[in-house]
């Protein structure tokens, strides 16, 4: 947390400069350097998990109550391209290129009360519609 | 150096088995290929084989009988199949073997793959948090794909129709049954954009294949197609592949678009000298993409292509013809194999009710985690 607001970290490698995420544990930690990850970015793509997952899986209910939720990949603009859990109300909103901002997400709750929480993104304000459409133009340009 | 050429094929049908083992399975196959040869086990000089989830291939040993040849496991994950026939054609071009096999077989636990992250070099929290799916992987990478190239949802739902269309008409296959387009459509939603006809799923089955040096083919009156190409490619940086907690921004090539461009090298052949192709079709997307990948349209025809019937049986590019994965469903150790016993029986004019008419080359291509793609060309 950085004045109240969620930080990604993530890794830089001291050889190149290049980022990783998650950061790097262990004997490969020792090439990178922390690095606060870009709290804002865009939508790189996207899909919604509409079974629950087998284990590893650890989110709360189960078969019968499972809730559907987004998950996509955040390009990060000059660092790098994170997955996540996307929070939007109505899935459908979810657009290719659309300005997304950093979040913490409730993902489930410990017997003891505790809330665990994981990070996410979530569309980065209002009347966004129109700028996210441009983003994927540009992309689906740059690729081309 | 000689040619090598595919004597014999057979094949144990693709789908759900019980009270049949994986190894069962396999050996069928083996049994299968080597009638169609005409060849004793006896005569087999080496042997390559993979199964992911069904134990040791070379358990096919005692059941075939020890007689002490060279018989070598394979393990790379999705492409196994494709990494056999490669070692089987080096074998025998290499000039030390004449007469061998390559046999793939497998039994999955029903439902999607669940995968350990530790076994993948990830954090435990990436698979807690729901994160680390197969399937997710592949609507992602689809869902990108359309959106960046202007491709519809229907055109995922006229592939795996096709799919099952081929299915209908082809003995080995799983789903034998034509399932229409607005069923698929409006089948169960896994991952969107990709609905539940859209994925294949585990299965169980065996592929053999028997591969022979030209001289030993002549001698032995035998005939089959001659391997013009083979290769195996892994991922370079920028790949987009399944198990990513992160992708870098500068994207590369796929392994499947390099593996492509050096089995044309090989056999000195280009997209427009193939007759009958088969490329991995986990899900649709996947089919959509890899006909762009291996070089058979640009990114963004396969619409057209697909509505205007090009990759179905009687077009022009006919892809998966016998159904592919959607239609035989997914076993690991066996699916790579399969590609290429299906283009055998096209090119020998034996694919009854689905044939190519004309046939002389084929394509065959295997794609999978952690991310590699095996692509074999033959030609009748």
């Amino acid at each position: 947390m950085v004045d109240g607001a969620p930080r990604l970290l993530g890794g830089r490698r001291k050889r190149d400069g290049k980022y990783a995420f998650p950061l790097p544990q262990g004997a490969q930690g020792a090439d990178y350097e922390v690095v606060d990850l870009a709290s804002e970015g865009t939508l790189w793509s996207y899909t919604v998990q509409r079974f629950r997952p087998k284990t590893p899986y650890a989110g709360p209910g189960d078969d019968r109550n499972f809730q559907p939720y987004a998950v996509g990949y955040v390009e990060l603009p000059g660092q790098i391209i994170v997955e996540s859990h996307i929070r939007v109300d109505d899935f459908n909103a979810l657009k290719l290129g659309m300005p997304v901002r950093l979040t913490l997400i409730p993902f489930r709750d410990e017997p003891d009360g505790t809330q665990v929480m994981i990070y996410g993104f979530e569309p980065a304000g209002a009347g966004q519609g129109q700028s996210g459409q441009g983003g994927a133009q540009q992309e689906a340009n740059r690729h081309g | 150096m000689g040619d090598v050429h595919i004597v014999g094929a057979g094949i144990h049908p693709f789908g759900r088995h019980d009270g049949k083992t994986g190894l069962d399975q396999g050996v069928f196959a083996v049994q299968e290929a080597l009638a169609d040869a005409g060849v004793d086990w006896s005569d087999i000089q080496f042997a390559f084989g993979g199964s992911s989830a069904a134990g040791n291939a070379d358990a096919v040993l005692p059941r075939m009988g020890l007689t002490g040849v060279q018989f070598i496991n394979v393990a790379n994950g999705c492409a196994t199949g494709g990494s056999a026939i490669l070692s089987g054609y080096w074998a025998i071009k290499s000039g030390e073997f004449d007469l061998g096999l390559v046999v793939g077989f497998d039994k999955h636990p029903r439902g999607a793959f669940n995968a350990d992250p530790e076994e993948w070099g990830l954090p435990s929290w990436y698979g807690e948090a729901g994160m680390m799916l197969t399937t997710q992987f592949f609507a992602m990478k689809i869902q990108r794909y359309m959106g960046l190239h202007g491709i519809g949802a229907e055109t995922l739902g006229r592939v795996a129709e096709k799919a099952f269309r081929n299915g209908a008409k082809t003995p080995h296959a799983w789903r034998r049954e034509p399932v229409g387009l607005n069923v698929i459509m409006n089948s169960d939603m896994i991952s969107d954009p990709l609905t539940k006809y859209m994925f294949c799923a585990p299965a169980e089955g065996g592929a053999a294949l028997i591969l022979a040096s030209d001289r030993k083919m002549r001698e032995l009156g035998l005939a089959g197609p001659k391997i013009r190409g083979a290769a195996v490619r892994t991922r370079v940086n920028g790949s987009f592949e399944v198990f990513s907690p992160s992708l870098e921004i500068d994207r590369g090539p796929s392994p499947t678009e390099i593996a492509s461009k050096a089995a044309y090298e090989m056999a000195g052949l280009g997209p427009a000298d193939i007759d009958v192709i088969q490329i991995q079709d986990t899900e649709s997307g996947a089919e959509i993409m890899h006909m762009a990948e291996n070089g058979f349209c640009a990114h963004g025809e396969q619409e057209k292509l697909i509505r205007d019937g090009v990759t179905a049986l009687g077009g022009a590019m006919p892809i998966n013809t016998d159904g592919g994965c959607l239609a035989c469903g997914e076993p690991v150790g066996a699916s790579g194999l399969r590609q290429v016993y299906e283009n055998v029986q096209q090119l020998r004019g034996r694919a009854e009710g689905r044939g190519v008419e004309g046939a002389r080359i084929g394509y065959s291509q295997v794609y999978g985690a952690p991310g590699l793609s095996a692509v074999a060309i033959l030609e009748a």
